[in-house]
């Protein structure tokens, strides 16, 4: 069986996802489109949320991409530091634009949705908070690599951001747990059937999560192939500079 | 057959409106600079093997 790592090969990488890339788009694709059609039109309003329930096949996918995606980084920033593999570096910095918007859905979305509900757009609460900080780091992940020329020394840096914003990961996933306070609800989701939403709420909210999932999947794997392309390219301009 | 949205209309199809604009906006910045970088890279590429001795 073929090593993992032989995918840290960049030549390796670009040809496997040369096959890989069109299968995961047009699932992800599929499952968008299902889950949120699904959602938006064939589902019942809540009884005490009105119809402000279908925000949800927006909010809590893109949430949960916005903190998977900084634990992705997190892997792919442990694996440079550890094996200095370039394509693991650059699958970071690729993914970080991505998990960024993924940020900025979920907060958009929470404050159009929190308003209704708990009449203010926004609040000073846990959850929020640990949400918004997420962002900067990722603002700040970005502003990083791009004020950086060179590349290891950029992914060398970034790399040590990735492990100190992934608190901020864990907190935004764990905050209402740790402080038990504010506005935002517990875990939507739970493994206890009594606790979880109903049914009808759940099957296209998991649609729609294996959607955000295999976007995500897609745009990093398409934004890796890029930033490979783009360093090769800024190694052999270096070199014709140099004569 | 669009949905009863009642007097949360609004949020809700804002809301909709601002991620499926943001996701747009992500894919086609994401193409666009693939296809970019691609070209330019060939580009680089060929100009490095016209260079080359023969």
């Amino acid at each position: 069986m073929a090593s993992i790592w032989e995918y840290a090969n960049p030549r390796k990488f670009i040809r496997t996802t040369d096959v890989v890339l069109p299968w995961v788009t047009a699932a992800a694709v599929l499952c968008l489109v299902v889950g949120l059609v699904w959602g938006f039109f064939f589902t019942p309003e809540d009884y005490r949320q009105g119809s402000t329930v279908k925000i949800i096949y927006l909010h809590v996918p893109s949430a949960l991409m916005a903190i998977n995606g900084w634990l992705m980084m997190l892997a792919a920033s442990l694996i440079w530091i550890v094996r200095r593999h370039h394509v693991s570096a650059l699958a970071a910095r690729a993914a970080a634009p991505v998990g960024a918007t993924m940020t900025v859905i979920a907060l958009i979305t929470g404050a159009i949705w929190g308003q209704p509900m708990w009449g203010t757009w926004w609040a000073w609460d846990p959850r929020l908070t640990s949400f918004l900080i997420l962002f900067l780091f990722y603002l700040g992940y970005m502003a990083l690599w791009a004020a950086i020329e060179n590349d290891d020394t950029a992914a060398d840096l970034t790399s040590v951001l990735c492990l100190v914003g992934s608190v901020f990961a864990l907190l935004s996933r764990y905050a209402v747990n740790f402080w038990n306070q504010g506005l935002h609800q517990g875990a939507t989701l739970s493994m206890d059937k009594k606790e979880n939403i109903a049914d009808i709420f759940w099957y296209p909210l998991l649609v729609c999560m294996a959607g955000f999932i295999l976007l995500f999947l897609a745009l990093v794997l398409l934004r890796t192939r890029t930033e490979i392309r783009a360093r090769r390219m800024r190694a052999l301009l270096a070199r014709e500079r140099l004569g | 057959m669009m949905p009863e949205l009642g007097k949360y209309a609004g949020a809700v199809l804002s809301a909709y409106g601002a991620s499926l604009g943001l996701i747009v906006v992500l894919v086609a910045a994401s193409l666009w600079r693939a296809r970019r970088v691609k070209a330019q890279l060939a580009a680089v590429e060929a100009r490095r093997t016209e260079g080359a001795p023969q």
